[in-house]
């Protein structure tokens, strides 16, 4: 039934409304004579899913964010493709320039492992490609079957500079002012959210530690600091769990030798320090 | 060009990043998976957007937003992840059980009792 709705849908379109309506599917291509440009799409596409694919199951982290440089300038090549010009440098501006960036900059703090980490996947992995495999498998049967009779029209999106700057630059500031305020709002927030989010640590666990337990103001250094809990990916890295709480216990232990050792990292523990010392 | 180009490879790029998402222990890798899946999204958007050609542009202004989205999205998440190692040593998703619950993980639940447990009984010793 689709295909015949296709059909006819794709037999009527150049009679009706091939003048005007933006749905046209040009009659004269066909599936199987590629035009250049599709080969090109496909090719570059092929490169983009293949660095995907390896961005997904290499067992390198640093190697997994380069892979995505690959992916997400393979995804610019399509928008340029598709005559989306500005969407394209965009991507390459904010993707390539700044999220990778963001994310080598997310792997070194935490001290990814710079060679192989044998356990990069997790124990879910065959479900994960059960899963994969079948949305996969649906979504395009889906895809094919429905658009199987389109076209789209690239020469004429070229001609009328569809996605050039000035054209993005009207629709944007015409059609779509009140939503991008509402994302600068949205981005401005995200800042100050991130800002806090990476702030509010220390401070909290100082606030925390110094008023309830007055020898354990190292504490906040000790699960602060990314050497000391170790290697995060070693076989007794559920034991960090309970990591920043130990240090506490082995120090209220009672003796006084241990609780020089904070005493000399910062002002806010003298004092407590002091009155154990008397 | 033939749409089922960019539809299909729209589809095969989120199910590259779901697979990645689902199947990776590191948090910061399960956040690349997710900005392929919000690029395939991407692609879908400026594909028919340049099929449909309406007069609101509505595929290119909605990848712009979901661009910026995208990067609001990473940043947060980020800072999410670093307070997270910060405070645990770890940024392996399959370990941060704190909020599981039930039978099939004993040994995290006992571990995190017996963590939580001696801290407030020699709080209250070093208090007094």
């Amino acid at each position: 039934m689709t295909l015949a709705a296709a059909a006819a849908t794709a037999a009527n379109a150049p009679l009706t409304a091939a003048a005007n309506a933006p749905l046209a599917a040009n009659a004269p291509q066909g599936f199987l004579s590629p035009t250049g440009v599709e080969i090109a799409f496909l090719l570059v596409g092929l490169v983009t899913l293949g660095s995907a694919i390896v961005t997904v199951t290499t067992k390198q982290l640093v190697h997994a964010a380069l892979w995505l440089v690959a992916t997400l300038g393979g995804l610019a090549v399509e928008y340029l493709l598709l005559t989306a010009e500005f969407i394209a440098w965009v991507q390459v501006l904010i993707y390539v320039g700044s999220v990778v960036v963001l994310l080598l900059f997310g792997l070194m703090l935490t001290r990814a492992p710079i060679g192989r980490s044998p356990d990069a996947d997790s124990g879910n992995r065959p479900v994960a490609l059960a899963v994969a495999v079948l949305a996969a498998g649906s979504l395009v049967w889906v895809v094919v079957d429905a658009f199987r009779t389109t076209w789209i029209d690239l020469d004429r999106a070229a001609d009328e500079a569809q996605g050039s700057t000035a054209v993005t630059g009207k629709f944007l500031f015409r059609h779509w002012v009140l939503p991008f305020e509402a994302l600068s709002v949205l981005l401005l927030a995200a800042l100050v959210g991130a800002i806090v989010l990476s702030r509010r640590n220390a401070r909290m666990t100082r606030l925390n530690d110094t008023p309830g337990d007055p020898r354990t103001p190292g504490d906040p250094r000790t699960p602060g600091d990314p050497r000391t809990p170790g290697d995060p990916r070693t076989p007794g890295a559920t034991g960090t769990l309970g990591k920043p709480r130990p240090p506490g216990a082995t120090r209220t232990s009672g003796d006084t030798r241990t609780s020089g050792n904070p005493r000399t990292n910062g002002a806010p523990s003298d004092a407590p320090s002091d009155k154990e010392q008397r | 060009m033939h749409l089922a180009y960019p539809a299909v490879l729209a589809a095969l790029l989120f199910c590259v990043g779901l697979y990645g998402v689902l199947a990776r222990r590191n948090a910061i890798l399960v956040l690349m998976s997710v900005e392929l899946m919000l690029n395939a999204v991407n692609l879908n958007l400026v594909a028919f957007d340049v099929w449909l050609r309406d007069a609101l542009h509505s595929g290119q202004a909605l990848t712009l937003f979901t661009i910026a989205i995208a990067a609001a999205e990473i940043g947060i998440g980020l800072a999410i992840v670093l307070a997270v190692y910060r405070n645990r040593g770890s940024s392996a998703v399959d370990e941060l059980r704190d909020t599981a619950e039930g039978p099939d993980d004993p040994d995290d639940d006992a571990e995190g009792v017996a963590a939580e447990e001696p801290a407030p009984a020699q709080k209250a010793e070093a208090a007094a």
